[in-house]
């Protein structure tokens, strides 16, 4: 009697844990299909075939030498956003940053400086106002949003101070080496493209295998919890705008040498585009969540739907709505499937 | 000799006095129950004996050892770990890499030194099997019930050869099925030789697993005294002041 009411219930039992466990290990498979990169990856692909098909100059060589280096310096700043993303962070400072940098490059060309001093004080430029952002957040503790606002307004004005409000394109005798490192292209493939590639893959690399990596995602997750079990928060917080701000020297330099010339607005309203190219790519603004490619494919989705409406002959002022509406898409995607999983 | 001793233990903020000469003995392999209504001095006691705050005047011996905590890695360095209310976990992290947050092993590659995944995930299964849990390394925390991520917040104690594990209220926020659970790796750890001092509020908790219940009452300690030689009844005096000591 005992024995045959006992079976059935251990058995359903049994039954149970293992609905529950199958649900959360989750194979490769399953990852890659509820990972937002990948399907932006599948979106892109899409939009590329069906441009292609309408418009079959879309896919020439000449378009996508174009569209790429178009994306890449917003690809660039986008790898250092995603690092403060994931701390849970932002900063709006980036489009200013390359203002400032474009700024000082060009002034120390046009004084005839070695075209490797104007680079080097270029980066250095963006470490300096990095560092000083992340200090204000990491340890005197002002939000994020306020500090890097500040800085939008604060490097904007003084890229025009600096450069008297004047454009600058008298680049002294180094200008052909300074005009390669951005405008230059390796077998067809543009320098920047080549810079936003070896970055994605030192980011990747950083975020997934290194203990750096792996306290941004602990901070955006849970930031006490990170600081009672030891993580330097105050420090890697620190860090991350620091990377920030040399990911927005990095393009502004690039940018300016391809461009050939140096103003005070370079940069204007890219911060939105920046983050916008994180989010798309599946990076979560409360923190905590996101990666390299997902900023590398962010950015790539967005230009290639301003140039496909450019081809369609759609008024490129469009843009700033497109660009907008994306972001509110991609963060209600977000909110979607985090309900699903969840 | 006892394995953590607290002698004449005082803490003042300011002009408040969270604690007043408080002595507490601690051996290997025992579970203490400290009680005590909010703001008896509970948590201002645990957190000088993990490094949180030090004490005004008073010593803290481990082992015979005098010791001086200036920060909580220095109390976990000397095998006091502490398992913290909230459970300080990182929901969108795994369970092997919240087990081993601030400690993560390392191993070489050509000229850097990248995180041991395949050390972090084994060495994380090795010891939950050792607790007996069901939590898997590869979950995320996200997705787990309130006992696995005690489980995870237990986990952490493991890693190195922990002397004494303070636990603040492990079973506040858990349903009843996950409380067993909870108790149960208590035990676990006592079996190991561990000595736990579990903080609550839970009556039944304390009487299941502790053998010993200190009380607290406004910054003093009021009862130190065998589970066996004490009741529920009587440990509710002491905590609300109806009976003043036993």
């Amino acid at each position: 009697m005992t024995d045959t009411t006992q079976q059935p219930v251990a058995t359903q039992d049994f039954a149970r844990i293992d609905e529950v466990t199958a649900l959360r290990e989750r194979s490769l498979v399953q990852k890659i299909l509820a990972s937002q990169p990948f399907w932006v990856t599948i979106v892109l692909a899409l939009i590329c075939l069906v441009m292609n098909w309408i418009e079959p100059t879309f896919l020439t060589a000449d378009n996508l030498f174009n569209i790429t280096r178009n994306f890449a310096f917003i690809g660039i700043m986008a790898l250092g956003m995603t690092a403060v993303i994931l701390t849970g962070g932002i900063d709006l400072s980036v489009g200013s940053i390359m203002g400032v940098v474009g700024v000082v490059c060009g002034l120390l060309l046009q004084a005839e400086y070695h075209w490797l001093v104007a680079v080097v004080a270029g980066l250095a430029t963006g470490v300096v106002i990095g560092a000083v952002n992340g200090a204000l957040i990491a340890y005197l503790g002002l939000p994020p949003f306020v500090v890097t606002l500040g800085m939008l307004s604060v490097g904007r004005s003084l890229a025009v101070v600096l450069s008297e409000n004047k454009m600058i394109y008298e680049f002294g005798p180094y200008a052909e080496q300074f005009y390669w490192i951005g405008g230059g292209a390796i077998f067809g493939i543009a320098n920047p493209v080549w810079m936003l590639i070896v970055l994605t893959v030192v980011f990747a690399i950083a975020f997934a295998l290194s203990s750096w990596g792996r306290y941004l995602y602990a901070i955006g997750g849970n930031e006490h919890a990170a600081r009672l079990t030891g993580v330097p928060v105050d420090r890697i917080k620190m860090q991350a705008y620091i990377v920030s701000g040399l990911t927005a020297a990095i393009s502004s330099v690039m940018i300016v040498g391809w461009q050939g010339s140096a103003i005070n607005a370079l940069g204007t309203g890219y911060e939105l585009r920046v983050i916008a190219s994180t989010v798309i790519g599946g990076a979560n603004l409360m923190g905590g969540e996101g990666g390299a490619y997902g900023a590398f494919i962010g950015a790539a989705l967005i230009e290639v739907i301003r140039n496909a409406l450019l081809m369609a002959g759609v008024d490129s002022n469009w843009q700033g709505t497109f660009v907008g509406a994306f972001i509110v898409l991609a963060v209600l995607l977000e909110r979607i499937r985090g309900r699903k999983s969840d | 000799m006892a394995l953590l001793e607290l002698r004449d233990i005082s803490k003042h903020f300011g002009a408040i006095e969270a604690l007043r000469g408080v002595d507490f003995d601690l051996d290997p392999g025992e579970v203490v129950g400290l009680m005590g209504d909010n703001g008896a001095g509970k948590s201002t006691l645990v957190k000088c004996i993990a490094g949180n705050f030090r004490p005004s005047t008073g010593e803290i011996r481990l082992e015979g050892h005098t010791q001086h905590f200036h920060k909580p890695a220095d109390a976990r360095e000397r095998g006091i770990e502490v398992v913290y209310q909230d459970l300080a976990l990182c929901n969108n992290m795994t369970a092997a890499e919240n087990v081993f947050l601030g400690r993560e092993p390392k191993k070489r590659f050509g000229p850097f030194k990248i995180l041991d995944y395949p050390a972090m995930y084994a060495r994380a299964a090795e010891i939950f099997q050792e607790l007996k849990s069901e939590t898997r390394p590869r979950d995320l925390v996200r997705r787990m019930s309130g006992g696995q991520r005690q489980a995870v917040a237990i986990a952490r104690t493991r890693l190195k050869d922990a002397k004494v594990v303070l636990m603040d209220e492990p079973t506040a926020a858990i349903s009843v099925r996950q409380v067993k659970e909870v108790l149960d790796l208590i035990l676990r750890l006592r079996d190991k030789g561990i000595a736990v001092v579990l903080i609550s509020h839970r009556m039944p908790d304390v009487f299941t697993v502790c053998d010993r219940v200190v009380v607290m009452r406004r910054g003093t300690k009021v009862a130190d005294k065998k589970i066996a030689e004490s009741s529920p009844e009587e440990v509710t005096g002491l905590i609300t002041g109806a009976i003043r000591a036993a």
